[in-house]
C-alpha cells in the first residue's frame, strides 16, 4: 500500500501558496515537479563529484563518469532497452526526434519516399520531418484522427504503402490524451519494412514502457516530464541503427582519432554525444528513475488512471464543456477542454488568480486544433502527487469562472 | 474574484467581446492585414480603408481570440474610425502606454472607453492580446503609406 500523502510531501514546490491560495499544479504534461530525491542527487553531484566525464584519471572524474553511466543503465532498464548502449542522451524529446530526422533522414531518405506521421503529433514530431522531407525530397503524409480522438486505423493501413520508409507517432497524445496502439502500429510498419519512431514524452514515467515489447526502432522521451530535470532526455536507438547511422554533431568525446584531414568515430551512444554532456541532468534523470521505481510504475499508472477518470467524470458536469479526445476508456492523465462561456486564455487567467495552474493554448499541436476547430483549449494534466481534493477545488474554480463570464 | 480581475474583465469589455463592433470584412478597395500571436493562437484579419491623406475612413476586423483581444479590436475600430493619420498614431501610442503602464497618455479624451483596458497592465502576459489589433493597424498604416509612395 502506497502512502500517497507521504509521496506528495516529497515535492517541496507543491507546499506553497500562489496568489494567496494553495497551489494546484495541473500542468504536469508540460513539465512535472521534482521530488527531493532528484533535487538532492543533483545537489550532491555538484557538492561532491563535479568533474568532466570519460576524460579524467582523477577520483572525481571517475565518480562523475560512474554516476553518469549508471544513470544510463537505469534509464535503459526503465524503458526495457536491450543494453545501456541503446540509450543516447539528448536535451529532451525534441532533440531526440531531430537527431533521427537529421541523421537517419539524411542518410536513408530519398526522393519518392514517404514519411508517415499522424494528425495528432506535437510540433516537435512534425517540424523535424517537414525539414527532413524538404532536404531529401521525400513526401510527408498524415494519418487522420477520428472525431473521438483516436487514430483512423483503416486509413493508417491504406497509408502504410511500400513507399513509407518511416512511421512516427506519439505513444500518448499531449492534447487528446489518446493512448495509441503502439505495438500494433509498429508491427504494421515492420510488415512493410518501415522504420518506427515513437514520441514517448507523455508516456514514460506515467505508464510502463518496454521498447522491446513495443517493437519500435526509436523511442524519444524527456527527463523533465518524469520527475527529472530539464535539459536532459533520451533516445532509445535499436542497436542495428546505432551502427548504421553516421555521426550528427562533431566534437570531443565522440571521436577515436583525429588528424588534420579526417577523424574516426566511436561506436555506441558516444558517437552521438559530442562535447561535455549535461552530467548533473543525466544523474538527476537516473535519480528520477530510482524514485519512480521506489513507488512502482504500475502503482503510479493505476493512481494516475483513477485520478484521471475521476476528473473526466467531474469535468463533464460543467455547463458548455467540450473535452477533446476519448470520453470513455483509458486515456493519458490529462484533459484538454473548451468552455462555451470563456476563451481558454481568459479562463486560465482567472484560474491562475485562484492558485490553479492550467495550461491554455494550442499545446504545440496546431494542426490538431484546426482539425477539431478549437482556437485552443485549457488543459488540466495530472500526476501521482495530485489529489481528488484538488480536482474538487478545480471544479469550484471553473464553476465560478463560468458564472463570471456568463 | 479579486479587484484586478474585475478591472480586467469589466462589463463594457465583456460586452465588446461578446458583441464585437465592426466585425466582418470590408468590401471594396482596402488594405488587408493578418496578425497573430503565435504563442496563444489569437488571430485577426483587419480591413482598413484610408483616404488620400491617410485618414481612416472605415475599418472592420475578423478573427478569433480571447475576450481581451476581441474587445480591444472592437473598441479600437469604434474609436479610430474617421481619425487622421496623425491622430490615429497618437491613439496607438497612448493605448500602448496605458496597457503597458508606460507613462501617461497624451490625449485621454481621444481614448475614451479604451482606457478601460488599463487593467491589462496588471497582467503582463495579456498585453500582447490587447495589442494584437493595434499592431495590425500599425502594419496596415505602413502598407498604405508604402502604397501611396
Amino acid at each position: 500500500m502506497i502512502d500517497w500523502p507521504q509521496v506528495r510531501a516529497q515535492f517541496p514546490i507543491l507546499q506553497q501558496q500562489v496568489n494567496g491560495k494553495p497551489l494546484i499544479y495541473f500542468d504536469s504534461a508540460a513539465t512535472s515537479q521534482k521530488p527531493l530525491a532528484v533535487i538532492e542527487a543533483m545537489d550532491h553531484y555538484y557538492r561532491w563529484d563535479n568533474a568532466n566525464v570519460h576524460r579524467g584519471l582523477h577520483e572525481l572524474s571517475s565518480r562523475a563518469t560512474d554516476a553518469f553511466e549508471a544513470a544510463r543503465a537505469k534509464i535503459a532498464r526503465f524503458v526495457g532497452a536491450g543494453t545501456a548502449d541503446e540509450i543516447i542522451y539528448t536535451r529532451g524529446t525534441t532533440e531526440a526526434i531531430n537527431l533521427v530526422a537529421g541523421i537517419w533522414g539524411a542518410h536513408f531518405l530519398k526522393p519518392g519516399d514517404v514519411v508517415l506521421i499522424t494528425e495528432m503529433e506535437h510540433h516537435s514530431n512534425i517540424v523535424p520531418w517537414q525539414l527532413a522531407a524538404q532536404r531529401s525530397g521525400a513526401t510527408l503524409k498524415f494519418v487522420p484522427v477520428l472525431d473521438d480522438g483516436t487514430l483512423d486505423l483503416v486509413a493508417a493501413d491504406e497509408l502504410l504503402t511500400a513507399e513509407v520508409k518511416l512511421f512516427a507517432f506519439n505513444h500518448i497524445s499531449n492534447s487528446l490524451g489518446t493512448i495509441n496502439p503502439v505495438v500494433d502500429l509498429c508491427r504494421k510498419a515492420r510488415s512493410i519494412g518501415a522504420v518506427t519512431l515513437v514520441d514517448g514524452a507523455q508516456a514514460v514515467g506515467h505508464v510502463p514502457v518496454n521498447v522491446q515489447d513495443i517493437g519500435c526502432d526509436f523511442y524519444a522521451f524527456s527527463g523533465h516530464k518524469m520527475c527529472g530535470p530539464t535539459g536532459i532526455g533520451a533516445l532509445y536507438c535499436r542497436t542495428q541503427w546505432l551502427e548504421k547511422m553516421p555521426p550528427w554533431q562533431g566534437g570531443g568525446e565522440m571521436i577515436l582519432h583525429v588528424s588534420m584531414e579526417r577523424s574516426t568515430y566511436k561506436s555506441g551512444p558516444a558517437r552521438f554525444e559530442p562535447g561535455t554532456p549535461p552530467i548533473a541532468g543525466a544523474i538527476g534523470m537516473g535519480a528520477a528513475v530510482d524514485y519512480l521505481e521506489s513507488i512502482g510504475i504500475e502503482n503510479i499508472a493505476a493512481y494516475d488512471d483513477e485520478l484521471t477518470q475521476y476528473a473526466m467524470g467531474r469535468l463533464q458536469e460543467l455547463e458548455g464543456i467540450r473535452i477533446l479526445g476519448p470520453l470513455t476508456g483509458k486515456r493519458g492523465s490529462l484533459a484538454a477542454f473548451t468552455l462555451a462561456a470563456a476563451h481558454p486564455h481568459d479562463l486560465v487567467t482567472l484560474t491562475n488568480e485562484q492558485g490553479l495552474a492550467l495550461r491554455g493554448g494550442h499545446h504545440c499541436t496546431q494542426p490538431l486544433m484546426r482539425r477539431f476547430k478549437a482556437p485552443g483549449t485549457a488543459r488540466a494534466s495530472f500526476y501521482f502527487y495530485n489529489t481528488r481534493a484538488e480536482i474538487d477545488a478545480m471544479m469550484d474554480i471553473l464553476n465560478d469562472a463560468i458564472r463570471f463570464f456568463s | 474574484m479579486n479587484d484586478e480581475l474585475r478591472d480586467l474583465y469589466q462589463q463594457v469589455i465583456l460586452d465588446h467581446s461578446r458583441k464585437p463592433r465592426n466585425h466582418g470584412r470590408l468590401e471594396g478597395e482596402c488594405v488587408h492585414v493578418h496578425g497573430d500571436n503565435p504563442s496563444c493562437g489569437d488571430e485577426i484579419d483587419l480591413y482598413v480603408k484610408f483616404d488620400a491623406e491617410g485618414k481612416i475612413e472605415d475599418l472592420k476586423f475578423d478573427g478569433q481570440g480571447c475576450a481581451i483581444s476581441q474587445a480591444s479590436a472592437s473598441m479600437m475600430t469604434s474609436k479610430i474610425k474617421g481619425k487622421s493619420a496623425a491622430d490615429a498614431a497618437t491613439m496607438r501610442e497612448d493605448f500602448r502606454r496605458i496597457v503597458m503602464g508606460d507613462g501617461a497618455p497624451q490625449d485621454e479624451d481621444a481614448l475614451g472607453e479604451l482606457q478601460l483596458l488599463e487593467g491589462v497592465q496588471k497582467f503582463p502576459q495579456r498585453v500582447k492580446c490587447a495589442m494584437l489589433a493595434w499592431r495590425a493597424l500599425e502594419q496596415a498604416t505602413a502598407e498604405n503609406a508604402a502604397k501611396q509612395g
